[in-house]
């Protein structure tokens, strides 16, 4: 029951690499790690979730908020390598037809 | 002898525990044969269930404590997370759970939010209960919702 949470940023790109499980527990480690670029100008964000292998709407509150604010400052949140289900939970919920959201696509999950 | 398996957890309401709760639910619908994706939908709904009650019991301020309780069928699995210390007698919890109003669980609906949204999505029945605070339940069968079977099948 952890989260690893790596972000790079270079010229206004932000780089994510998020790894684990993302609950009520390890959200606020991801929430405070990216609430330090959500404020600032034009930031051009990619999130890989390849490795989140557990998510539920405490993870989908966090990329919420990070979209929000990020939009709200003109820039740019992209979420990738959902896997299936990650792909199902913003689906049913509504959220993948608001945000950039890619699934690994191909089976598997 | 009853008809079903009963596993009660007690876990302190700290949001560390969600996950130890999660993992034991896990282990539980893999016993009685549900999918890999009928129990990630368990694993989901009952950390939400869970989470609410951490949170619940954390803002009344108490030092609280959230009792899962999980009874184990051949077909179905009911999962009964409450947000009061007390350990419940599920059968007599169970029956007084009434339908499912969404006027009167207005308020925890916001506070639950996206979470109890999921719960009744991926769960086959939920119904909330509030005294001496909230008690959510939860079904779900093996093989998805006991609708009637399609009989007719397409004829040619």
């Amino acid at each position: 029951m952890n989260i690893q949470v790596e972000l790079e940023e270079t010229d206004n790109k932000l780089k994510g690499y998020i790894h684990g499980e993302i609950d009520a527990h390890t959200a606020p480690v991801l929430r405070e790690k990216l609430e330090a670029y959500q404020n600032k100008d034009g930031v051009n964000a990619e999130l890989d979730l390849s490795d989140v292998d557990y998510m539920d709407s405490t993870g989908l509150g966090v990329f919420v908020a990070f979209y929000k604010s990020v939009n709200a400052k003109g820039g740019h949140v992209k979420l990738t390598g959902l896997s299936s289900r990650l792909k199902r939970l913003f689906d049913i919920t509504g959220l993948g037809d608001i945000m950039d959201i890619e699934s690994v696509g191909k089976g598997g999950n | 002898m009853r008809p079903f398996d009963y596993v009660e957890m007690r876990v302190p309401a700290k949001s560390q525990y969600v996950g130890v709760a999660r993992l034991t639910i896990s282990g539980l619908a893999s016993r009685i044969g549900f999918t890999f994706d009928d129990i990630e939908d368990l694993k989901i709904a009952s950390s939400e269930a869970v989470t609410n009650a951490v949170q619940h019991a954390y803002t009344e301020g108490e030092e609280g404590e959230v009792v899962i309780g999980c009874a184990l069928y051949g077909d179905k699995i009911e999962i009964m997370v409450a947000d009061h210390g007390q350990s419940f007698d599920f059968e007599e919890t169970k029956a007084k759970v009434g339908p499912y109003h969404d006027q009167e669980e207005g308020a925890f609906l916001r506070e639950g939010g996206l979470g109890l949204y999921l719960i009744e999505t991926l769960m086959d029945e939920v119904k909330v209960h509030h005294q001496e605070g909230v008690t959510v339940f939860m079904t779900k069968y093996v093989g998805g919702e006991q609708v009637e079977e399609d009989v007719e099948t397409i004829s040619s």
